[in-house]
């Protein structure tokens, strides 16, 4: 990968050439459709989880939500937990990256890694280490796109 | 002593009077499970954290290289060490129980070549008569330091390589019997501009070759003069690209001349993407399987070029670029005694 932020000497740039042809590339086809059905069979697991809520809780279709993502996260956490996650991400790639099983992946992975450096300074300090920059750009992308729309349906005559 | 630019050729050819290589558990699942002294099958060593781990780990191969060689603790008069993790506490924690003067190095990968280039240097200016030189590397140590989580479900690219738990050290003297170290070479820092910290092997590569040829051009030798010549962790595009690179610079080896450590230690079929590196990877494969091999009479003239990529997880975020390094040395058995 050339790195664009520097000058870049001639020598430099036929190297990059050299071992770019060399290199082997991610197989991107092949890991899309990957995704695709990881990502979809992770989905699958939820729907089912859902309508076990609704069908023998007191759940609707508008509240189950919350403890289906709950229940997502805990499985997500035992399989980190017994490092199987991070295997099936090494198959699944944005399959299990994107559902929130990924997110909670993240945290609880970084949680785990810095145990050893006590619950305070290690598992407090570390554990949003990945997943931090995600809720901060989140919370302020839903705050930005928040003020357009209360903007436009006030003062665009909808 | 010093031939050309950049080589020093040792006269009075220090000995590598043994060595003691220790791994972990998918090490001990690899191809040559065989050569090691020592195999774990608990990642955490039963210590506390990795980094303990990694310090044992170390602690371990000095021991076994110690007594392998009939000596006591107290006979080591230097040790010359270096890992990865945070400023090399690993390493020198290990030498707080070895109780041996000791120098620091860092190389990242290339800390092998780097400690027995010197440790012969000092050997062969009659500095030393014993003295122990190694590194080590423990997987879920390196990866928390270098990358993500061990339990991140990030995926890795087929570039990527896999960090070596393992420890291998060498015990040299001005005397006794075993292979030995006849010169070396000193890697310059090169730097092509290349910034994927999953593709090291391509970044290293260039070093490796540049250390290569002014090894030869030093000695006034053809690359024919060595029966095998292995680099420390290019892996399998790092290899690849290195021996096409040497091709191109009308550099004429013969096929299996040219070999890499990282290529060796794991099988077939163990998830390790690109192959292995490390400071562990070269460590282990040199001191423990090649040395083996050398003295089962398989070949008679070794060059190891270990290789390190010099860059730290900030400098990484920073958008740096990754400068490498390789350093060179030659190992010889048979012939004189």
């Amino acid at each position: 990968m050339a790195n664009n932020n520097k000058e870049v000497t001639p020598v430099q740039q036929e190297y990059q050439k050299f071992q770019e042809e060399r290199e082997t590339k991610r197989p991107v086809l092949t890991n899309c459709i990957k995704a695709f059905f990881v990502g979809g069979f992770i989905c699958l697991v939820g729907q089912l989880i859902s309508f076990m809520y609704i069908n023998y809780f007191d759940f609707t279709e508008k509240n189950v939500g919350n403890p289906t993502v709950a229940t997502l996260i805990f499985i997500s956490m035992l399989l980190t937990g017994f490092g199987v996650y991070d295997r099936m991400a090494q198959f699944g790639g944005a399959g299990t990256a994107v559902p929130v099983t990924g997110f909670g992946n993240s945290v609880i992975s970084a949680a785990i890694e810095h145990r050893t450096e006590g619950f305070v300074l290690g598992v407090g300090s570390n554990m949003f280490k990945l997943a931090g920059s995600v809720i901060l750009f989140g919370v302020f992308s839903a705050f930005v796109i928040a003020i357009l729309k209360t903007l436009i349906i006030q003062y665009g005559g909808f | 002593m010093l031939n050309g630019h950049r080589t020093w050729v040792f006269e009075n050819k220090p000995v590598i009077i043994s060595t003691g290589t220790v791994g972990g558990p998918f090490e001990a699942n690899g191809r040559i499970a065989d050569d090691f002294d020592l195999l774990h099958e608990d990642l955490w060593l039963g210590q506390d954290s990795y980094e303990q781990a990694q310090t044992v780990l170390f602690e371990e191969s000095c021991d076994t290289a110690i007594e392998k060689a009939g000596l006591r603790k107290e006979d080591i008069q230097f040790i010359l060490a270096g890992d990865l993790i945070n400023q090399i506490t690993s390493t020198s924690f290990a030498c707080r129980t070895l109780e041996a003067p000791y120098l620091g190095l860092f190389g990242a990968c290339s800390t092998s070549m780097e400690g027995l280039a010197l440790g012969a240097l000092i050997v062969n200016g009659k500095g030393a008569k014993y003295l122990l030189t190694g590194t080590a590397s423990h997987n879920a140590a390196v990866e928390k330091q270098f990358r993500y989580p061990t339990e991140y479900g990030g995926q890795k690219p087929p570039t990527a390589q896999w960090t070596v738990t393992g420890a291998g050290s060498a015990l040299l003297s001005d005397k006794g019997k075993g292979p030995r170290v006849t010169s070396a070479t000193i890697g310059k820092v090169v730097d092509m501009g290349l910034s994927d910290p999953f593709n090291m092997g391509g970044a290293m590569a260039p070093a490796a070759v540049d250390t290569i040829e002014a090894h030869l051009k030093d000695r006034g030798i053809e690359s024919s003069y060595y029966d095998l010549i292995v680099t420390g962790d290019l892996g399998k595009i790092g290899h690849h690209i290195a021996l096409d690179l040497m091709n191109k610079h009308g550099l004429s080896l013969k096929k299996g001349q040219f070999q890499d450590c990282g290529k060796m230690i794991y099988r077939e079929g163990q998830p390790v993407l690109a192959g292995a590196s490390g400071c562990g990877c070269s460590a282990t494969v040199v001191y423990g399987h090649l040395l083996n091999r050398m003295k089962k009479g398989e070949f008679k003239k070794m060059l190891v070029v270990a290789t390190g990529a010099l860059l730290s997880p900030l400098t990484f975020q920073q958008q740096e670029t990754i400068p490498c390094i390789a350093h060179a040395v030659s190992i010889e058995y048979g012939g004189e005694e």
